[in-house]
């Protein structure tokens, strides 16, 4: 494969498309097939077919909007629609050149243009099992410039340039992570795609993995170049079955197409990836505990030093990234660090991708620009909290952040200024919570998902999550003290300083945050034994006997 | 033939300058020099996992504290080994143990010889704050020289690792997540129809009355862990 011939792909594709009059995108991300976007896309192509359109009805990947899944994106009039059912099929189609079917049409201008497309750029354009579609839009062309104009350093440099950071919650420097693994002596080295994606109510790598996989491989064949790995493994949870299926579809094409396997593009570089998946364990996202994972061992991490980037998989210097951060690799090369380190703020550079879920209207995916306010991302974006209710806090980071409250609101998303808030970026998940959520059964929820979630190996996660969570589920049942309020601090600072892993390290982060904002929710429950949004199941205190005066009386 | 060079790196460990080889933990060079950091999960002689977390010690200038029986020693490095933070998490940790299952001396072969309790009196633990959970766990007598009460067992792994280390059988290993963890035999089958080769290691090198000898119930249960370095000494040797 030459440029050359990637350009001819790209032509062909693009000319082919050319020949429809229309373009039917349906989505078919895990969100909208589970409302059976499958049947619409066959019924939309039997239609299509009756009423003579000469239309390209496509399969594509998630477009963001998934709560209002069935999604349809009709070009060239880029008009969306939402909630269609295969029922709605010969309207839609009858509508392609006419009028617009007013009642299913998704108007939200204000979700989609402040949002800034840089890792979904392709989501909801391309058809995520073709190659083709993918090359038709650049792909590959910031792999065969890396190959073929620049050194291992060049690569190196210019995502040092972009001040790209993890996207997997860490925010470590990307460029110094690559460097510190392509100086590591080794006569192997791996690189490891982490989408071991755990946290509840993210699912922003499950989306990059299912609309848009190719961009992954490529980010992973760039970064294997720029360290001087020949071997790369994607982790993925089994859980994901769909991104799974498209993940194997996508390699297989890569290698037919010479993207992948010995002397990519005729060069000395050669490069292969695998897929392992995970058990859905959550510590399995933990890099050393995902590399045991891989290597048949149970998944417990290690402590660390050495890191994974001088002994890690098999012993091996290995890279380790994040889905979304692989994503972000291909724009860099392709325009440029500059320009990427011209979107965000100072120190956090480019875009985040975030699932927003709980009490919002426009449940889904979005991506913007770093340095956003939370505020813009949750009531402008996000469409704010549905029914009536007032917004209450906002959990970013999953079990391993915390809450922020509606005063924070303005502050502007970065990795810097969410661990001020006593939470953290983490992957992208961001649950939000109104007036109907009791902060304290937030933080027991949160609790047990982390006890369960141990791996057991060291003693503060294992039994101290534990007596935490006995401890909240005191304090939620309306029989705890002040004391237990204590020892429950007491409990975060030991747990907090002396675990062997993240997962340890950040578990108090959610009781602790909660207690810094909500403070009074905990005195109402231990104090007046109330809970303030109704949700805990607080037994009435007995009334007081009655003094035995009157009695005597 | 010249002799070759050792990478000698010197640091301070509780104010106390000393002197250390490239690649040994703190743990080593602090025992070295008589400067006592208590252990649980580490056992001379077994690869290191880090996971008791007691051994943590604090570096001048690093946030994070470092177990000091894998962290390895750096030129210049600063330790102190017994802040009164350092102090409090023990404690607390040993408090974790205590409550997690049911640890009750009065009642255990190895009272009076047991690690577990031997650093709680050192670390002056008087009493537990937390919630006792009190367990329902199993014993398991199916073996005929040994037993696996479960109720004593803190999870320290040396039994894992010795019988996969240094027996060479792995019979041993953990089963489980968080708090529900528990040490099995072979794939979860009684330990006197597992693989077990009888050579009672890792009786020898449980820390607490969890694996105990069947002979010795109701007397004096000692063990002898120390068996270990020498018995790795005279294979290298070989």
């Amino acid at each position: 494969m030459t440029i050359e011939e990637l350009d001819q792909i790209a032509e062909s594709v693009r000319a082919a498309n050319a020949k429809f009059d229309y373009e039917v995108n349906v989505c078919m991300g895990t969100g909208c097939l589970s409302q059976h976007s499958d049947q619409l896309k066959d019924a939309l192509a039997k239609e299509a077919n009756a009423q003579g359109k000469n239309a390209l009805i496509r399969r594509t990947g998630c477009m963001g909007l998934c709560a209002a899944g069935p999604l349809v994106l009709c070009d060239p009039d880029e008009i969306l629609y939402q909630h269609v059912k295969a029922d709605n099929a010969q309207q839609l189609v009858a509508s392609l050149g006419g009028d617009p079917v007013r009642k299913l049409q998704c108007d939200l201008r204000e979700h989609f243009d402040q949002q800034v497309h840089v890792v979904l750029e392709n989501s909801g354009h391309i058809d995520p099992e073709r190659i083709d579609d993918y090359i038709a839009r650049d792909g590959y062309q910031a792999l065969l410039k890396a190959l073929i104009e620049m050194t291992p350093q060049e690569v190196i440099h210019e995502i040092t340039e972009a001040g790209l950071r993890g996207r997997g919650g860490g925010g470590y420097p990307t460029g110094l992570k690559w460097s510190t693994v392509a100086k590591a002596t080794g006569d192997f080295k791996y690189v490891i795609c982490n989408g071991d994606e755990g946290d509840p109510g993210a699912f922003m790598d499950r989306s990059v993995l299912e609309s848009d996989p190719q961009r992954v491989i490529e980010g992973m064949a760039i970064a294997a170049y720029a360290v001087g790995a020949s071997k790369g493994f994607v982790y993925v949870r089994a859980e994901y079955p769909l991104a799974v299926a498209r993940l194997t579809a996508c390699l297989r094409d890569a290698r037919r197409r010479g993207l992948l396997g010995n002397n990519i593009c005729n060069t000395p570089f050669s490069f292969d990836v695998e897929i392992r998946l995970g058990a859905g364990a959550f510590v399995c996202g933990e890099e050393t505990a995902l590399i045991a994972s891989i290597e048949g061992k149970r998944g417990q991490p290690k402590p660390r030093p050495p890191y994974p980037a001088v002994s890690g998989l098999w012993g091996k210097p290995t890279l380790i990234n994040n889905v979304e951060t692989f994503a972000n690799v291909p724009p860099i090369l392709r325009k440029g660090g500059k320009w990427f380190a011209g979107i965000g703020t100072e120190k956090s550079k480019g875009t985040k991708v975030f699932a927003i879920t709980g009490k919002i209207t426009n449940t889904g995916l979005v991506e913007v620009p770093m340095g956003m306010t939370l505020r813009k991302i949750i009531e402008g974006i996000g469409g704010g909290v549905p029914d009536g209710h007032a917004f209450k806090a906002v959990q970013t980071g999953g079990p391993s952040g915390g809450c922020i409250p509606a005063e924070h609101l303005d502050i502007p998303v970065s990795y810097e200024s969410l661990i001020q808030m006593g939470s953290m970026m983490g992957s992208g998940g961001m649950i939000v919570m109104d007036d109907t959520s009791c902060m304290v059964n937030v933080a027991r929820f949160f609790i047990e998902f982390c006890m369960t979630e141990s791996c057991g190996k060291c003693i503060p996660c294992r039994a101290g999550t534990a007596q935490m969570f006995t401890l909240l589920t005191r304090i939620c049942s309306g029989s705890g003290t002040m004391d237990d309020l204590e020892l429950l601090v007491d409990l975060c600072g030991t747990i907090k300083e002396t675990s062997l892993c993240g997962l340890g390290m950040t578990a108090p982060n959610p009781v602790l945050s909660t207690l810094k904002y909500f403070k009074n929710e905990y005195i109402d429950h231990i104090v007046h034994k109330r809970c303030p949004a109704g949700v805990c199941n607080i037994h009435a205190p007995a009334p007081e006997a009655a003094s035995p005066f009157e009695v005597l009386a | 033939m010249s002799a070759t060079s050792v990478d000698v790196k010197t640091l301070i460990i509780d104010g106390k300058e000393v002197s250390a080889r490239a690649g040994q933990t703190i743990l080593e060079v602090a025992r070295e020099n008589n400067i006592d950091i208590p252990t649980l999960c580490h056992l001379d002689g077994l690869g290191d996992v880090g996971a008791c977390r007691m051994c943590l010690v604090e570096i001048k200038g690093l946030n994070k504290l470092l177990p000091a029986c894998v962290a390895t020693v750096e030129e210049g490095m600063e330790i102190a080994t017994a802040t009164e933070r350092l102090k409090k998490h023990r404690k607390t940790i040993l408090e974790l143990l205590f409550a997690e299952r049911n640890h009750i001396c009065s009642v255990c072969v190895s009272n009076g010889h047991c690690e577990l309790q031997t650093l709680a009196q050192q670390q002056g633990l008087t009493h537990v704050r937390l919630p006792y959970r009190n367990p329902q766990l199993p014993v398991d007598a199916s073996h005929e020289r040994f037993t696996l009460d479960h109720n004593r067992c803190i999870l320290c792994t040396r039994c894992v690792r010795v019988c996969a280390e240094i027996e060479g059988a792995h019979i041993w290993d953990v089963m489980g997540r968080g708090i529900d963890c528990t040490i099995i035999s072979d794939l979860h089958q009684p330990w006197g129809e597992s693989a077990c080769t009888r050579c009672g290691k890792c009786v020898q090198v449980c820390p607490t009355g969890a694996l105990f000898d069947k002979s010795k119930i109701g007397s004096d249960h000692p063990k002898y862990p120390e068996f270990l370095p020498w018995l790795n000494l005279m294979r290298e040797s070989q």
